[in-house]
């Protein structure tokens, strides 16, 4: 069996070109559905705030700054090929590496504390990363990652469903949780619904959700069905733009799922806002 | 749209609906969670506290560093509700005006219609596009908290929208 050897620099490279770019350039599905929902609002209001914001992301690209100032804690999800090895300092260093670098070279805003209960000091890169990693067959590494803002971040819930509740549960579920949310998490926001797995195997799909373009749907036409049937009705909400009232709420909604044990329907919502920054790179 | 300036006049707060938009221009002070958490302590211990609030404008926000050659980093709104539990006692100190986003509890909002103080919001996530309007930035106090000291910005034509008035008044409320 062939053994491929990447370099430490390789990662840190392309971890940290990853997060300068997702925090500088929006995605064209977000600039998309921006644009497609500024020309359907009704209200000078709501309009006037979706340009500020197509605006602000103009701006951001052509100057080369970050679209929002909360940058993110830094959150990766890693497909390792059981056949690399890094060398160096080894994979988990160079992703730390390559944030550290990101937000500093980049001029990211660092937003990490040490501790988050007694020490809130902060770390002053924006390490550590969250980092997912799962093994795979191959020679390859692909990471697909974000910088994750906590207005949205802390607008977020998980809750432990029973199968009893069934799709009307999940539903009601995730339109509470956007409800509750209201104007905290920057709308027009992302929604990433994970459901299945474990209780911390949920949070992940919804974080892991957020990170798939709005233009992409579930492979399973019946989850498909869900994702646009909830944004329909969180539109019809009425929380609108920047929560100052009108129809888009929601850019989009994105629902990842898995396998999960006969008692139990974990469904955990992960909430984004329109500067919804995520990026992927295969090395 | 109407041109304020901060700090305000009684007059002009006064003449602030709920719903209006408004440019302004003028200073304000910065701090968020770190440094309304260091106030409310010496408040709460009698102490005086490192900026004199009376009649002066609070923006919560915590700025992206400033690239070479620029006065300030992207510099959007942080939600306000985490400030609520600090916000009474610095309008009670004679803090005017409150820039943020998103909702307040009911006690900011009774203490707004009590010490005559607004509410104003700037569009959450615009950061980049925010702070082209801020041309100054000095720093007052708080450095060790970084990004969450204690800034003084001069701002000119910032875009804001009255969220909740002196009266009382909640763009958040809706029938
Ligand atoms: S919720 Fe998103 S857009 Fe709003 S301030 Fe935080 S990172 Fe920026």
């Amino acid at each position: 069996m062939n053994i491929r050897e990447i370099s430490s620099d390789e990662i840190i490279c392309a971890v940290k070109k990853l997060f300068i770019d997702c925090n500088y350039y929006i995605g064209d599905d977000i600039m998309n559905a921006l644009v497609k929902a500024r020309d359907n609002e009704d209200t000078q209001l709501a309009r006037d705030v979706l340009t500020q914001i197509i605006d602000n992301d103009h701006i951001a690209a052509q100057e080369q700054i970050p679209m929002c100032q909360d940058t993110g804690m830094a959150v990766l999800f890693v497909e390792y090929g059981d056949r690399v090895v890094v060398d160096g300092c080894g994979f988990n260093a160079a992703v730390e590496e390559g944030v550290r670098r990101a937000y500093t070279d980049g001029y990211l805003r660092k937003s990490v504390v040490s501790d988050p209960v007694f020490d809130r000091v902060n770390t002053k890169d924006n390490t550590p990363p969250v980092i997912h990693t799962t093994i795979v067959p191959g020679d390859k590494i692909h990471i697909v990652a974000g910088g994750k803002g906590f207005g949205s971040e802390n607008m977020s819930a998980i809750k432990m469903l029973t199968p009893s509740a069934g799709v009307e549960g999940v539903k009601k579920f995730v339109l509470d949780s956007v409800a509750y949310a209201g104007p905290n998490p920057c709308p027009p926001i992302v929604v990433g619904v994970g459901i299945g797995g474990t209780f911390e195997k949920a949070a992940q799909l919804a974080k892991k959700a957020t990170f798939r373009s709005i233009a992409s749907s579930h492979p399973d036409g019946r989850y498909a069905a869900l994702e646009r049937e909830l944004l329909e009705q969180i539109n019809t909400m009425g929380t609108g733009p920047a929560g100052l009232g009108g129809k888009t709420t929601a850019l989009g909604v994105n629902i990842e799922t898995y396998p999960t044990h006969i008692a139990g329907m974990p469904v955990a919502v992960n909430i984004c806002c329109h500067a919804c920054r995520h990026g992927e790179v295969t090395i | 749209m109407k041109k304020i300036n901060f700090p305000i006049t009684e007059e002009q707060l006064g003449g602030l609906r709920c719903g209006d938009r408004v440019l302004a221009s003028g200073y304000l002070y910065t701090a968020r969670d770190a440094a309304h958490k260091r106030m409310f302590e010496l408040l709460q211990e009698g102490k005086e506290l490192p900026i004199d609030v009376k009649g002066q404008t609070i923006y919560y926000v915590g700025a992206a560093p400033a690239k070479p050659g620029s006065v300030i980093g992207p510099c959007g709104p942080t939600s306000s509700y985490r400030m609520d539990k600090y916000a009474p006692s610095l309008l009670d100190r004679g803090l005017k005006v409150m820039v943020g986003k998103g909702a307040r509890n009911d006690e900011v909002i009774s203490s707004m219609v009590k010490n005559k103080a607004v509410y104003l919001i700037a569009v959450g996530g615009a950061a980049a596009l925010i702070a082209k309007s801020v041309k100054k930035v000095d720093l007052i106090c708080y450095e060790d908290l970084g990004t969450e000291a204690i800034y003084r910005y001069e701002v000119e034509d910032m875009p804001l929208i009255v969220a909740i008035d002196s009266e009382g008044r909640n763009i958040y409320v809706r029938e």
